[in-house]
C-alpha cells in the first residue's frame, strides 16, 4: 500500500536531512506505528505520503500511484484515497459536527442525497449519535477528535493517517480513539499512525517503526515503545 | 460543484473584508471610466478625421501680380499632378470676396472694412490622400505665382493633437489606477486566503480540486471587477449626461467634433465588464498560485 525507497527529504535551512535513507513498506491492512522524539521525521513522512512535500531523493508510492511522476492535478485524487487526523483536530468552528464532515463531501462533488445519507452513519459509527448538531466548542477534545475521524474516513479511504491523534487528549480518551482507530483498521483500511505515547504503543502490540534522527533504527513486528 | 456555495462563499468573501472591497471596486470604476472615456475619445477621433480628411482643402494662393499664364501653367501642372491631386477648382478674387461676404453677412461692418479686392485669387486642390498635404505644400510653394500655401488641415490637425494628447493623458491614467486595482484585487485576495485558510488547508486535505479550492477568491475578485464596471459605465453615463450634453455642449454644438453617441456609450459597457471579469478573474488566479499552493 506503502513503500518508500530509499528516501531522504532535506530542508532548505537545515543542516542535518528530516529523512535519511529511509526504506520502509506498509502492506494492505496492516496497522503501523511511527514513533520516535520530535524532530525524528515522523511529520514529515506523513507530509510526503500526502504529497504536500516531495523528497529530495528516493521514491515514494502511494496506493499504487509513483508520487515522484504524479501531476500536481492529480494530487487530489491521492487525498482523496487518504483519510487523515492531525493532533490538532483541524475542525471548522463554525460548523457543527454534521456540518464538518459534510464539507468533506461538498467540496469533492457529492451529491446532497449522498451526504444526508452517510453522514450520520459515519458519526454513529464513531460514537457520536445525538452530537451531530454540536459545534467543536461544544465537545470534548476526545469527540472532536472523533469528528475528525469521521471526517477522514467518511470517504472509506484505503489509508488512514494519523499524526499524532492522541497528543492532545488524556490517557482514557487515548484509549477509546485508539479502539476506534483500531475498529477502522478492521474494515481493511490501512492505518499509520504517529506517536511518541508509550503507553499507548505498548498495549495495542502492533508493528512499530522507530525513527531517529531522520534514519529507521528499528522496525518490529508486535513491537513495544522500547 | 454546486454553484450556490461557491456564489455565497464569494459574497461572504467580499463582505468579510468590506473596507478593501469598496476601495478595490472604486479603483477598478475609476480605472474603468478612465479607460472607457479613453476608448469613446479614439474612436470619435478616428471619425472625425475621416469625415474630415475628405472636406479639407489645400488652398494655393496667388500673388496678386501673377500673370495670366502663370495661372494656366499652374492649373495645367496641378491638373496633371495625378499622383497628389484629386481634384482642382480656380477661385478668382471676386469669387473670394463674394465667398468672405456670404461667411460673414453677420459683421455687415466688417464685411465694409475689406476692399472687394484685397482677398487673393487661389486654386482650391483637393487631395487624393489628404496625408500628402505637406508633399503638395513644398511642391507648389515656390511655384510662379504662388504666394503661400495653406490649409485647413493645419487648424484641424492642431485640434487633433490637443484631443491626442487628452486621450492619451486619460490611457496613462487609467493605466496607473488600473496598476493600483490590480494590487488591491491582489491583496484582497491574500488576506481572504489568508482568512479562511483553515478552510483551504481542511479542503485540500480531503482532496478537493484545486479549481473547488480557487473558485469562490477568483468569483470574488470577478465580482468585485463586475461591480467596478458597472460602476464606471455609470460613470460615463453621467459623463455624457454633464459634460457632453452638458458644461461641453459649446464645443460640440460648432459640429467640428461629432458628438459622442449613447450608442457608443451602450456598447462600452459590456465591454468594460469583459475586460473587468477577465483581468480581475486572472489577478486572483495567479495571486492565488502563490498563496494557496497544493
Amino acid at each position: 500500500m506503502i513503500t518508500l525507497e530509499s528516501v531522504s527529504k532535506r530542508y532548505p535551512k537545515s543542516r542535518r536531512p528530516a529523512l535519511d535513507d529511509v526504506s520502509v513498506g506498509v502492506d494492505k491492512g496492516e496497522f503501523v506505528f511511527f514513533i520516535g522524539p520530535s524532530g525524528s521525521g515522523k511529520s514529515t513522512f506523513i507530509r510526503l505520503l500526502l504529497r504536500e512535500e516531495v523528497p529530495t531523493s528516493g521514491k515514494v508510492t502511494v496506493a499504487g500511484r509513483d508520487l515522484g511522476t504524479l501531476r500536481s492535478w492529480r494530487i487530489p485524487q491521492l487525498r482523496r484515497s487518504i483519510g487523515c487526523v492531525f493532533q490538532d483536530f483541524r475542525l471548522l468552528p463554525n460548523k457543527t459536527s454534521a456540518e464538518n464532515v459534510a464539507f468533506a463531501l461538498e467540496v469533492i462533488g457529492k451529491t446532497r442525497p449522498v451526504i444526508r445519507r452517510v453522514v450520520p452513519e459515519v458519526l454513529s459509527l464513531v460514537g457520536l449519535e445525538g452530537k451531530e448538531n454540536r459545534y467543536p466548542s461544544e465537545l470534548s477534545g476526545g469527540e472532536q477528535q472523533r469528528v475528525a475521524i469521521a471526517r477522514a474516513f467518511v470517504n472509506r479511504p484505503l489509508v488512514l493517517l494519523a499524526d499524532e491523534p492522541t497528543g492532545n487528549l488524556d490517557p482514557d480518551t487515548s484509549i477509546e480513539i485508539m479502539r476506534l482507530l483500531d475498529r477502522i483498521n478492521r474494515t481493511g483500511t490501512t492505518v499509520v499512525m504517529a506517536t511518541h505515547d508509550a503507553n499507548i504503543v505498548n498495549q495495542m502490540r502492533r508493528r512499530v517503526v522507530e525513527l531517529d534522527r531522520g534514519r529507521v533504527i528499528r522496525d518490529q513486528h508486535r513491537g513495544v515503545y522500547g | 460543484m454546486r454553484a450556490k456555495f461557491v456564489l455565497s462563499e464569494a459574497l461572504t468573501g467580499l463582505w468579510r473584508n468590506v473596507t478593501m472591497s469598496v476601495a478595490m471596486i472604486l479603483t477598478t470604476a475609476i480605472s474603468l471610466t478612465l479607460l472607457g472615456a479613453g476608448g469613446l475619445l479614439y474612436v470619435q477621433i478616428q471619425e472625425t478625421k475621416d469625415v474630415l480628411r475628405g472636406k479639407v482643402e489645400v488652398m494655393l494662393f496667388l500673388n496678386d501680380d501673377a500673370s495670366e499664364q502663370q495661372r494656366q501653367t499652374l492649373k495645367q501642372r496641378l491638373e496633371n499632378d495625378h499622383q497628389l491631386v484629386r481634384d482642382v477648382s480656380f477661385e478668382s478674387k471676386e469669387q473670394a470676396y463674394e465667398r468672405f461676404k456670404e461667411l460673414f453677412r453677420n459683421s455687415p461692418d466688417f464685411v465694409h472694412g475689406v476692399q472687394p479686392d484685397a482677398l487673393p485669387a487661389s486654386f482650391r486642390v483637393k487631395l487624393l490622400d489628404p496625408k500628402d498635404y505637406s508633399d503638395l505644400a513644398n511642391k507648389y510653394r515656390s511655384a510662379d505665382g504662388v504666394s503661400r500655401v495653406s490649409s485647413q488641415q493645419e487648424v484641424v490637425s492642431q485640434l487633433f493633437s490637443m484631443i491626442d494628447a487628452v486621450k492619451n493623458t486619460t490611457f496613462a491614467v487609467a493605466v496607473l489606477q488600473g496598476i493600483a486595482a490590480l494590487l488591491l484585487i491582489g491583496n484582497t485576495i491574500q488576506v481572504a486566503a489568508y482568512s479562511r485558510r483553515r478552510e483551504v488547508s481542511i479542503m485540500k486535505l480531503v482532496g478537493a480540486s484545486n479549481w473547488y479550492v480557487r473558485l469562490p477568491f477568483i468569483l470574488e475578485a470577478s465580482m468585485a471587477g463586475l461591480i467596478g464596471a458597472a460602476i464606471g459605465w455609470l460613470g460615463l453615463i453621467l459623463g455624457k449626461v454633464f459634460l457632453v450634453d452638458g458644461a461641453l455642449k459649446p464645443i460640440f454644438s460648432s459640429g467640428l467634433i461629432p458628438v459622442i453617441q449613447w450608442g457608443d456609450i451602450l456598447v462600452t459597457g459590456p465591454i468594460l465588464a469583459f475586460i473587468a471579469i477577465a483581468i480581475s478573474g486572472i489577478t486572483g488566479w495567479s495571486t492565488l498560485r502563490f498563496y494557496v499552493k497544493v
